[in-house]
């Protein structure tokens, strides 16, 4: 169901006296958690929630030819899908933009902070390299599916193992090695930040996700900012942005906290 | 009956169906959901509807729709699939939609749709059966107005040996007559709403593996009015 505008003038009324519906404060995530290794076929997989907003996200390998431009480097491919199932407001059919902007934001979270170290990820030089699929699935779709899969894509490459592979056979599915995709200790969160009214909050519900003016999604570990995106069609005052950016480095201390254990060996 | 020396792989009697398991309610956005697992198959179901059919030329004055759609995750298995849809899984929506539609009372609601979405998280044979349990469990729990419930149990033919909810592993029997799948589902009152055949087998024995279904989905029937009893909180 749409947001009504007599809804989305209450939301904005609430948020200059600093409030939300739910009672949190502007800067407050709803309950995260955590769940990994949520499929058996796949590498590594993650379910994650925060409050109503659910997605699984899960990782599979295979081997191909390198691109020509990184000879000596694994790739990586993220797809997502914003299922009918999660939401009255998606259809079936071949993938929209606001899906394909999810997955190329979580992307270029990953990718730009050299999460994967895609050297290691190398089997010939030259000829076979493994390529990483990050696919994330909506389940429930309450506002904030962006953040919600950076979490899950995080949290299904920390845990994914990579398959057997020989020359002979190829890659074995179903059978894994007890090797890691190779991450980086850094676990580039990614936090994005809405605009409505003149108020800057964090994990929108879906109905102040409706209301929100301009967002930014900003990829980053203490405070080293790897990737960035700004979304929707109003602009933000230079003095917004770095607001934003000095809410960026707090909300990501308080998140990180928060999900720091799921990160863990 | 077992043939002699005959054994599962994983230790089952013949007519042993894997653990199930089986809650309402897991997509608080659905009008109704649910999610139901044979073993390592888990489907998850949402409900959305009945609501007025777009584009109107689909509508129809007489009766609603039931639009079903199946879709496997690509990690769901362990080779990625392609995500979207392929000819599999559209063949496998119009017979889920056929199993399901003789229990709803969908002349009620003229022009209307009942979206039902049906995806499978983990796959581990019988998907479509779990599926089609899963789909009967949230269109009740959307309160959709049903004369009965479905239930869903795929019956496989390993070698000449009958056995109920296939696994992946069964399903890729190669010894003697090999393996033959039959998924069938039938309705609480015992009428049979689906049936699907792939390998080879006799009129006598396919007549004992439909008995043998029409038991197995006594039982997933019995699960499914339990969680739904459950999920009604008590007054």
């Amino acid at each position: 169901m749409e947001t009504t505008r007599i809804t989305g003038e209450r939301i904005r009324e609430y948020m200059l006296s600093g409030k939300r519906f739910d009672g949190r404060n502007l800067e407050d995530f709803r309950e995260i958690t955590i769940e990994k290794g949520v499929s058996k076929n796949a590498e590594g997989s993650a379910r994650v929630k925060i409050g109503n907003t659910e997605v699984v996200v899960g990782v599979k390998m295979s081997v191909s030819e390198p691109y020509p431009d990184s000879p000596d480097k694994g790739n990586l491919m993220v797809t997502s899908e914003l299922l009918p199932l999660s939401s009255d407001r998606f259809e079936s059919g071949p993938p929209r933009i606001e899906s394909i902007e999810l997955a190329r934001v979580i992307d270029r979270c990953i990718r730009e902070s050299k999460f994967i170290e895609f050297e290691k990820l190398c089997i010939t030089p030259g000829e076979k390299v493994w390529t990483v699929f990050v696919d994330i699935y909506s389940i429930n779709a309450d506002g904030n599916l962006i953040d919600a899969a950076g979490i899950g894509a995080l949290a299904a490459l920390k845990n994914a193992k990579i398959p057997e592979y020989n020359e002979k056979e190829g890659v074995v599915y179903g059978s894994l090695t007890n090797k890691k995709i190779p991450v980086k200790k850094e676990i580039p969160l990614s936090i994005t930040f809405h605009k409505i009214g003149e108020s800057i909050i964090v994990d929108p519900t879906q109905e102040e996700e409706d209301v929100s003016e301009a967002r930014v999604t900003i990829g980053s570990h203490e405070g080293v900012i790897s990737s960035m995106q700004k979304g929707n069609s109003k602009e933000i005052k230079e003095d917004e942005m770095f607001k934003i950016l000095d809410l960026n480095e707090k909300v990501w201390k308080e998140l990180f906290l928060k999900i720091e254990k799921s990160f863990k060996d | 009956m077992a043939e002699k020396g005959f054994k599962r792989s994983d230790g089952r009697k013949m007519d042993e169906i894997r653990k199930m398991n089986a809650k309402v309610g897991v997509v608080p956005n659905a009008d109704g959901s649910a999610m139901f697992s044979f073993g390592d198959t888990i489907a998850i179901a949402a409900v959305y509807g009945p609501k007025k059919m777009h584009p109107q030329h689909l509508q129809n004055p007489e009766k609603g729709t039931l639009r079903y759609s199946y879709n496997m995750l690509s990690f769901s298995v362990t080779d990625r699939i392609r995500p979207g849809p392929s000819r599999r899984s559209q063949e496998i929506s119009k017979i889920s939609e056929w199993a399901l539609e003789p229990v709803l009372m969908i002349e009620d609601f003229p022009n209307a749709v009942i979206d039902v979405h049906v995806n499978i998280l983990q796959a581990n044979a019988s998907t479509r059966c779990a599926g089609i349990n899963a789909a009967a469990l949230a269109l009740a729990h959307a309160g959709i107005p049903m004369k009965n419930m479905v239930a869903s149990v795929s019956i496989g033919k390993l070698d000449k040996q009958l056995v109920v909810d296939v696994s992946k592993e069964e399903e890729d029997w190669e010894k003697g007559e090999g393996a033959t799948d039959i998924p069938i589902s039938f309705t609480s009152d015992g009428k049979i709403t689906h049936i699907q055949l792939d390998g080879k087998i006799g009129t006598k024995q396919l007549k004992e593996a439909i008995g043998m279904a029409k038991k197995a989905c006594a039982e997933i029937h019995e699960l499914q009015k339990k969680v739904l009893k459950e999920s009604i909180p008590e007054k």
